[in-house]
């Protein structure tokens, strides 16, 4: 049984590589295939035919797309991401530190998202039909129906226009104390946490109801055990898998909600770094940045998918 | 007796005013768009406040942008494009996507197999991200913000026809029109697709919700529609510096986006059971 689910797990993996793999050459062709001679963009005035050829030729434009697909992929592999056009830097030296404060970023607004909307979702489920649950579900759908950068926008006119608690769009850089590295954070923090956890709560609440529906909790609620004993002691176990399904999910959403958080509050984040490059059309930084998101986002879901098997009773 | 006479009345579609209201509200946004260029009250391209970021007046209705143009006219204009663009791309998307996917259904093998692999990979790319790759590449002009848009939520629409399709391809009356020696696209237009018209419906509804969110995303990036043309999202983002003054100018787009894609969502999750769900 267990090399069963060691086989399916593998399956999924590999399927991954082969979906990342797609996806990579996806990036690669929507970037380097489309109009417009890089050389010449980058020479600029200086674009005499001579020098055009040159540099074709040092940047390998000159052969066939699919052999410079397959150089770019193992550079990727190898960690070589390619030279920035436009400030002529390694693409791994700009993205390194803000890569960190990325994740640190989705960090924290994971270690909030996902307490909060563990409790509203099961609690929301418990209750299904009260007006708790449908304030929870209303809410959670308003929030999923408007754009991110509404979110963020409500909360700097909440947060710092009309109570005045935390600054505007602005990353200080000069960070002393504590106390300022929590206002810096607080608005990004609070949007993408809305962002998520919204999602979150969704699955979670429908993942908790799917188990209360089954027949056992019905006989445990027969029996005599209270709502409470019912949903955390029986239904609740089995829903482990499922929940964290749900959350793994729920956490892809970081990667669209992110590029749009670390614009409207100027956070030195990859995100930021990317949009930045599409502006001056930087095109090995934008691919690199994209290969890393489409990693994290696939990670996630394919994490997701793991958990699943796993959780699944009749394949363990 | 009593119950033959209220038994035909049953079965005729019943919408519940929530729905009604979301209808409602679609139907504005929609005359709205139509009608743009007769009923904005000022030239949208003028500025007629020497104030920037003016407050909500008798005489500028919904208050003045960052240079002082009239708000009013330019969120009139703005539904041309957001709800203009964002209906030709899901139109594309859902088309495509439903037909293609009810021939994978239909022929099934090979066929299936790989169309289904490259559309998965491709929808597992977040849309953002090929968002900013395509504007990064090739710019974004209005026809390739539609293109783009609907080359993006293809594969989902893809997805949602063939598992509809799976289902209804098994019956009996597919057997009976393939040994009646019917070609693919008769046995795909005339047997499946009566039968699946309902949820592929909804499926647009809910994706050209998707399609307004990430259009004007891609705006408020300011790389979305390009100025001298500002759908919604782009008229967040050319007034966002009034953020910190809380001028309408930046808030009454964004209400703008979510009246009519909550609306949207609204009507969808209301629709009559016997549209939404007619092939379970």
């Amino acid at each position: 049984m267990r090399t069963y689910v060691l086989g399916l797990i593998t399956n999924r993996l590999g399927s991954s590589a082969l979906t990342l793999l797609i996806v990579s050459f996806a990036v690669f062709f929507a970037t380097a295939m489309l109009p417009g001679d890089t050389a010449t963009i980058l020479l600029g005035q200086a674009a005499t035919p001579e020098a055009v050829a040159g540099l074709r030729a040092a940047m390998h434009l000159d052969e066939p797309a699919l052999l410079r697909f397959g150089r770019w992929l193992i550079g990727l592999l190898q960690g070589d991401l390619g030279i920035s056009y436009v400030n002529n830097v390694p693409v791994a030296d700009l993205i390194g530190a803000r890569f960190v404060n990325t994740m640190r970023l989705a960090g924290i607004v994971t270690l909030f998202a996902v307490p909060l909307s563990l409790t509203l979702g099961i609690t929301a489920a418990m209750f299904r039909g009260s007006v708790y649950d449908r304030i929870v579900t209303i809410m959670t759908i308003g929030i999923i129906s408007v754009p991110e950068f509404m979110i963020a926008t409500s909360a700097v006119l909440l947060f710092s226009v009309y109570l005045k608690w935390l600054p505007a769009l602005s990353f200080a850089s000069d960070v002393t104390s504590f106390w300022q590295v929590m206002r810096i954070y607080a608005m990004p923090v609070i949007t993408l946490t809305f962002v998520v956890s919204a999602q979150m709560i969704r699955m979670t609440r429908a993942a908790v109801i799917d188990t209360i529906n089954t027949p056992y909790v019905e006989a445990a609620i027969l029996k005599g055990a209270s709502r409470w004993r019912a949903v955390l002691l029986h239904a609740l176990p089995n829903a482990v898998g499922p929940i964290a399904n749900a959350i793994a999910l729920a956490l892809s959403y970081l990667v669209g909600g992110v590029i749009i958080v670390e614009t409207i509050f100027n956070y030195p984040g990859v995100a930021k770094l990317m949009v930045d490059g599409v502006s001056t059309r930087d095109l090995p930084l934008i691919q690199s940045c994209a290969i890393i998101f489409c990693v994290g986002y696939l990670s996630l879901i394919t994490f997701a998918d793991i958990v699943a098997i796993l959780a699944n009773p009749r394949v363990r | 007796m009593t119950s033959s006479t209220t038994l035909p009345r049953r079965v005729s579609y019943r919408f519940s005013w929530v729905g009604m209201i979301g209808f409602a509200v679609i139907l504005f946004w929609a005359m709205i768009a139509l009608l743009a260029p007769h009923i904005t009250p000022y030239p949208v391209g003028e500025i007629i406040d020497e104030d920037y970021f003016g407050p909500m007046s008798s005489k500028l209705l919904l208050g003045s942008d960052y240079l002082g143009r009239d708000m009013l006219s330019r969120i009139i204009m703005g539904a041309r494009y957001t709800v203009g663009i964002s209906l030709a791309a899901v139109c594309l998307a859902c088309f495509s996507g439903a037909a293609l996917g009810m021939a994978a259904a239909v022929i099934g093998g090979w066929f299936d197999t790989l169309l289904s692999r490259l559309l998965d990979a491709l929808n597992s790319i977040p849309s953002k991200l090929s968002g900013l790759v395509v504007a990064a590449a090739v710019g974004s002009s209005l026809p390739v913000l539609i293109l783009m848009l609907a080359v993006i939520y293809t594969p989902g629409a893809y997805r949602f026809a063939r598992s509809l399709a799976v289902n209804v391809n098994t019956m009996d009356y597919i057997t009976v029109a393939r040994t009646r020696g019917e070609g693919i696209p008769y046995v795909v237009f005339s047997e499946i697709l009566p039968n699946i018209t309902g949820p592929l419906l909804a499926d647009f509804g809910i994706r050209f919700v998707f399609v307004v969110l990430l259009l004007s995303g891609l705006s408020f990036l300011g790389l979305g529609v390009q100025p001298p043309y500002a759908d919604w999202g782009a008229l967040v983002h050319e007034n966002i510096g009034g953020l910190p003054f809380g001028a309408p100018a930046v808030i009454v787009p964004s209400l703008a986006i979510a009246s009519l894609t909550i609306s949207v969502n609204l009507l969808i999750d209301n629709l009559p059971k016997k549209i939404r769900d007619r092939s379970t």
